[in-house]
């Protein structure tokens, strides 16, 4: 394909490629932790520190990764004390880091088109800067998930017991959330913000079906999120649609045929 | 009363009072013995604190009022000691291995991040085959049946090599033609290890362990006198089933409120 040669087409692959690793390991997480509504909270309230960074001039990168981290630090304490009040809490966080985001581009006087490609994702004109981010929070994520995978497992299987074990089970949870915000802010280049939980959720929930284990879960996440990604932004340069949706409608696709074969297979059984 | 005759106490409540709501004790004034090599069970309806009692034994919860000792320590000091075994949740999915939840039991003893040594690999599968499903360890959790989950749990909590054995409603995932060899794997478990299982089903229970004790939010042991049977009864105790199980009668403990 011709298009390849193109360097926006290339660093979006890229990009792409990496977030889906990103994606795979922590989406994995994120659904046996039960935490898909917090993962969609933090990528929303991230676009509050998107508006401070183009008000304060800034790298709009660095001011969504400080709000994520900053809003899930805040919901993890909130919800150290009740489950309710978190649900609450995430909420809350979730408008109005939107709000917040909205008032401060509007005041900034940033041009719509910048705002779009944060809500609905920009893969075709990401810079070096994101693949640089990609690759670290890759190395990070792996780093950490491999060299804490007994721990990470046994906190998502049973905190009670896990605590009993002598894990230190909210410093696992405070650094799962941190990897989840900036994977959060990672995928917004992607897919953009309102299709983060998508990204992280969709992959995850077909490799559940398929497999037995967490890290196999995790493995075959990250390739599904890769193929749904070139998949998707082939599809969209041939058919000149935005990237970043067409990801997510493969992603649907694929999923809901997963749901049809494990109807019938349980079914046969 | 709360010497044990020859062998040592492991577990001692004095005086517990614990709960979530603060105008709302869930368990009140709690004295309770365990010898070692007791094999206790606690009965006592649902909401009567039976849960809330194995988190203070387990150090999960810590009292208001009054001292747990476990083994001579506090329960956190005293955790590589205990093995818990929660109630069986039927539903539950999850992405894991037999083996990978009967390693679980070794976080402790591993104390150490990466990968699982030889050894704790060694203890998994020697305590899954003691409990006869070492065939299972490489299954899927999710297709195991309540019975043979129950046996895995039982293992990850012997994984650790503890001295007491804590279970969570054991009864309620084993299907009536299996109970008689579940307690005889629990009597067997009882000639190493000190075992205290909670309990609503009493039926299920009385004819095969050494001790019972009742809890509904005040405790009340059975070697107590007739005039707490009485108080036993009103606060929703069994007693009659008790009486009829032919246990060893010994007093456990009793909570100071009842004796009034």
């Amino acid at each position: 394909m011709g298009i390849l040669s193109y360097t926006f087409m290339q660093n979006a692959l890229a990009v792409s490629l990496l977030a889906s690793i990103a994606a795979g390991i922590i989406g994995t997480l994120v659904t046996v932790n039960r935490m898909s509504a917090l993962a969609g909270s933090i990528a929303h309230a991230s676009f509050g520190g998107l508006g401070l960074a183009y008000v304060a001039g800034f790298n709009p990168l660095l001011g969504a990764t400080g709000f994520a981290v900053i809003s899930s630090m805040g919901i993890a304490a909130v919800s150290s004390r009740s489950r309710r009040k978190a649900d609450t809490a995430m909420a809350a966080v979730w408008a109005t880091g939107m709000a917040t985001g909205l008032v401060l581009i509007k005041l900034s006087g940033t041009y719509t088109a910048d705002l779009m490609s944060w809500l609905f994702g920009s893969l075709l004109a990401v810079s070096p800067t994101d693949i640089l981010y990609a690759a670290i929070l890759d190395l990070v994520i792996l780093a950490v998930v491999a060299g804490f995978y007994k721990e990470f497992l046994a906190v998502a299987y049973d905190q009670q017991y896990s605590r009993l074990q002598g894990v230190p089970v909210t410093l696992f949870m405070v650094v799962f959330l941190i990897l989840t915000a900036l994977t959060a802010v990672l995928l917004m280049r992607v897919t953009g913000l309102i299709m983060v939980i998508a990204m992280l959720a969709i992959p995850p929930a077909i490799a559940e079906m398929f497999t037995g284990s967490l890290w196999k879960m995790m493995v075959l996440s990250s390739v599904l999120a890769a193929l749904f990604s070139i998949a998707g932004l082939f599809l969209a340069a041939l058919l000149d649609l935005p990237p970043g949706a067409v990801i997510i409608l493969i992603a649907a696709a694929v999923y809901s045929a997963a749901l049809v074969v494990e109807k019938a297979r349980s079914g046969w059984a | 009363m709360n010497g044990c005759p020859g062998p040592e106490t492991v577990i001692e409540l004095d005086g517990v009072t614990a709960g979530y709501d603060r105008n709302r004790p869930v368990i009140d004034a709690i004295d309770l013995t365990v010898c070692r090599n007791d094999f206790l069970a606690v009965i006592g309806p649902n909401g009567g604190g039976k849960t809330t009692l194995l988190k203070v034994m387990l150090g999960l919860l810590v009292p208001w009022e009054g001292t747990v000792t476990v083994l001579g320590g506090t329960p956190d000091g005293s955790r590589g000691a205990v093995g818990y075994v929660p109630q069986v949740i039927p539903e539950e999915t999850f992405p894991i291995t037999v083996m990978d939840v009967v390693l679980m039991g070794r976080l402790q003893s591993a104390r150490r991040p990466g990968r699982f040594g030889r050894r704790d690999r060694e203890a998994a599968v020697r305590n899954l085959e003691r409990l006869d499903v070492g065939e299972l360890a490489g299954s899927d959790m999710n297709s195991l049946s309540g019975g043979q989950k129950q046996r895995v749990l039982i293992a990850r909590a012997l994984a650790g090599s503890p001295e007491i054995l804590l279970l969570d409603e054991p009864v309620a995932s084993v299907d009536h033609e299996t109970q008689e060899s579940f307690f005889n794997l629990l009597a067997e478990l009882n000639e190493e290890l000190t075992v205290v299982l909670v309990t609503h089903d009493v039926g299920a229970v009385s004819s095969h362990v050494k001790n019972i004790a009742c809890i509904n939010r005040l405790l009340i042991s059975h070697g107590d006198s007739i005039s707490s049977e009485s108080v036993a009864r009103a606060y929703g105790c069994p007693f009659e089933l008790i009486s009829h199980g032919g246990i060893p009668h010994r007093v456990l403990g009793r909570s100071g409120k009842v004796q009034d």
